[in-house]
């Protein structure tokens, strides 16, 4: 008995000192903002960031971006709040934000739908919301300060009007397209946005599209629908995926199951077709010849937003919808621009230095270069 | 002290769990308060808690009973996420009325436990597999009934949702000098009651009593003329029930249907049933305990990313930990049993 009731005293015990241990780690963090003056501390404004999660490498490097903005040497204390995935994590995290008093709060949100309730309360107590990525589908649109983010769907379109153009280039009949989309995760804008874009092409330019599968913007389930729908139309020549991941799963399906990745569907080979452009390793597959066309998604949101509060601090009202620009990325000298809209967007040719300075954007997490002056 | 220490020998197992899953909760939302200060001082950061999990709680408990009776049930957030998504097609599309749409939530609870309970107390088919194709099941409907996520414009319904009970004085005022009230939304009040129903129900009432019996010894139970079969039965049947009603308060909490909603809420609940004490061999729990376990859950979840401990894996972590922990507590309690029954 006594035995028992003392390894009792013990679990608990370790178990508090494990506790304690992260406290103190907690406590050590802090500390380091007091070894700044006082008047330092006050200043820093607290910004509060619900981010999806980590699910994909665009994810990781709008976290990174986001992270290396909003530092204390910036004059910003980033409150980071992983969401996992849910929506319920989401609504407690901006909850929570609200009572830790926050100046701003930036959201990443996971869908759409279902922001009414908790964004009235930000705006009720008086924190300006900025919604970043995915668009929130609100009846107010004034119960957030403003968007930042891609429009997926000109993203596809443009897409879209490259693989025309490589069709028109290279004799191929749009008869002869067999196109299979592997989309993202259901519901979120990207995907919406980029289904959306190709289904319009493919009723436009009279391509077959052989089947529609979800994907979930992973590596893994990338490569599972490539394999099935490998098996089950061996027609299939374009292999449409909404992510980079998913584009990674593809190949190696593709290649697993003795085939040719390649540009050159005439002989044979399937080409595959992507979106972000994050990863340096997808522009180099660009290169090699094994994604034909990246339509780039710029995941560097954090100077965006950071601009963005420093306008709101200055009582100027920033712009409501923020869209930022994007590449199209492919190793096919003969297309230089595709039109869209009647407006022209010019393709960035892939070269071995482009990578090399996209590898060292993609380790700061910020733009290399200058910003353009539209986003400011 | 003696005294203390006889009343300390004869404390049940399902009460000294419970003490220590409380113990543990209190001392962890102090070490919050103590290292975290600003947010967690406040008592609406433990309404948002409630707020967040009113939904969880009565899974939990759902899953509390089936546990209690030596079962397990992993269909719940599925489940879940098909109320959610059958209400909102309903309310949308049919322009349905609320009270109808709160029927519909019972009736696919009800559906399951009823179909479950069969399967696994009168077919006596494994719990696990016959939960877990539920769990398909409910989660292939939901995609099948609408693929899209959206939001519930109904404005009944919108105003259901809206409605929230004011905690008098418990508000703040925040730096701007906003005034911000404190508030628990309606499902807290529907998980509170229901966790105080289910508290007296096993306390008191020959039914209760019956889970316990079953749980701790099949053999036993029906030498005692318990009927085991229609216990397990009714464990199910509750069970379902208590997933109907928590994927409606889940689904009044967000307001809009989708197929991802609740992902992983079963195993949530299972987790949070052990952290309150209840045992997944049977014959020991307590919805009491279960309350605190999903408040533990949620507690930590909150410490670990109001810490800046950014990535999310630290709070599965934690959990882990903190399952691990009571896991072997409740294997030191099994082990303090046995001996008092060998002497």
């Amino acid at each position: 008995m006594k035995k028992k009731s003392l390894a009792l005293i013990l679990c608990c015990s370790l178990f508090f000192s494990f506790l304690g241990a992260c406290g103190a780690n907690i406590g050590s963090g802090m500390g380091d903002h007091a070894t700044e003056p006082a008047t330092e501390e006050e200043k820093l404004t607290v910004v509060g960031f619900s981010q999806v999660g980590a699910e994909s490498d665009w994810r990781s490097a709008n976290t990174e971006s986001m992270k290396s903005v909003f530092t204390a040497y910036n004059g910003y204390e980033l409150i980071f709040d992983d969401a996992q995935q849910k929506q319920t994590n989401q609504i407690m995290a901006i909850r929570n934000f609200i009572q830790q008093e926050v100046d701003y709060i930036v959201l990443a949100p996971v869908t759409e739908t279902g922001w009414d309730t908790v964004l009235q309360e930000a705006h009720d107590a008086g924190i300006p919301v900025i919604i970043v990525d995915r668009m929130v589908d609100v009846s107010d649109s004034r119960l957030f300060e403003c968007w930042v983010g891609s429009n997926f769907e000109l993203e596809a379109r443009k897409m879209c009007e490259w693989l025309r153009w490589f069709c028109v280039k290279h004799n191929i009949l749009a008869e002869d397209v067999y196109i299979a989309d592997i989309q993202g995760t259901i519901g979120a804008s990207a995907q919406i946005g980029r289904t959306e874009g190709l289904q319009k092409a493919a009723r436009e330019y009279g391509w077959n599209i052989v089947a529609t599968v979800e994907g979930e913007f992973t590596r893994a389930k990338g490569y599972e629908a490539t394999q099935q729908l490998l098996l089950k139309y061996p027609k299939m020549n374009v292999v449409y995926c909404e992510n980079d991941n998913e584009a990674f799963g593809a190949i190696e399906a593709i290649r697993d199951a003795g085939k040719q990745v390649g540009s050159d569907i005439k002989n044979g080979e399937i080409m595959v077709l992507s979106f972000d452009g994050v990863k340096p390793e997808a522009l180099q597959d660009v290169l090699d010849d094994s994604i034909s066309c990246i339509a780039e998604c710029n995941p560097l949101h954090g100077p965006r937003v950071e601009a963005i509060i420093r306008k709101l601090q200055n009582g100027e009202t920033p712009q409501k919808y923020e869209y930022v620009d994007e590449d199209v990325f492919s190793a096919y000298e003969e297309i230089e621009n595709v039109i869209v809209d009647s407006k022209e967007y010019p393709i960035t040719l892939v070269t071995p230095e482009l990578i090399e300075r996209r590898r060292a954007e993609y380790d700061t997490g910020s733009y290399v270069e200058e910003l353009p002056d539209n986003v400011y | 002290m003696q005294k203390l220490k006889e009343k300390f020998k004869n404390i049940s197992d399902t009460n000294l769990l419970l003490l220590i899953t409380i113990v543990v909760f209190f001392l962890m939302y102090i070490g919050a308060v103590v290292f975290q200060g600003k947010g967690f001082l406040k008592p609406q950061t433990f309404f948002n808690i409630l707020n967040a999990n009113a939904a969880l709680i009565l899974l939990a408990c759902g899953l509390s009973l089936v546990m209690i009776t030596g079962s397990i049930d992993i269909s719940v957030g599925g489940v879940t996420a098909l109320v959610s998504m059958c209400c909102a097609v309903y309310l949308d599309y049919q322009g349905g009325n609320v009270f109808v749409s709160m029927l519909i939530a019972l009736g696919i609870g009800l559906a399951f436990g009823l179909v479950q309970g069969i399967l696994i107390a009168y077919l006596d088919i494994q719990p696990f597999i016959v939960t877990l194709a539920g769990m398909f099941f409910a989660r292939g409907m939901t995609t099948i009934v609408h693929t899209n996520p959206f939001n519930v414009e109904n404005p009944n319904f919108v105003a259901l949702k809206e409605t929230r009970v004011n905690v008098p004085g418990m508000g703040s005022v925040n730096k701007l000098g906003v005034y911000v009230p404190a508030y628990v939304e309606l499902g807290v009040l529907v998980a509170l009651l229901i966790v105080l129903a289910l508290f007296f129900i096993l306390r008191y009432t020959k039914l209760g009593r019956n889970f316990y019996a079953v749980g701790g010894n099949n053999q036993s139970a029906l030498m005692l003329g318990i009927n085991v079969k229609r216990t397990k039965f009714f464990a199910h049947l509750l069970c379902g029930v208590l997933a109907g009603i928590g994927g409606y308060v889940y689904f009044l909490h967000v307001g809009s249907g989708a197929p991802s909603h609740a992902q992983g809420a079963e195993m949530n609940a299972i987790a949070s049933s052990i952290i309150g004490g209840t045992m997944l061999t049977g014959g020991v729990g307590n919805i009491i305990g279960t309350f605190f376990g999903v408040l533990s859950l949620s507690t930590i979840q909150n410490i670990v990313s109001s810490a800046g401990l950014d990535q999310a894996w630290w709070t599965g972590i934690t959990i882990a930990a903190m399952l691990c922990l009571f896991l072997v507590i409740q294997s030191v309690v099994m082990a303090r049993k046995k001996k008092q029954v060998k002497k």
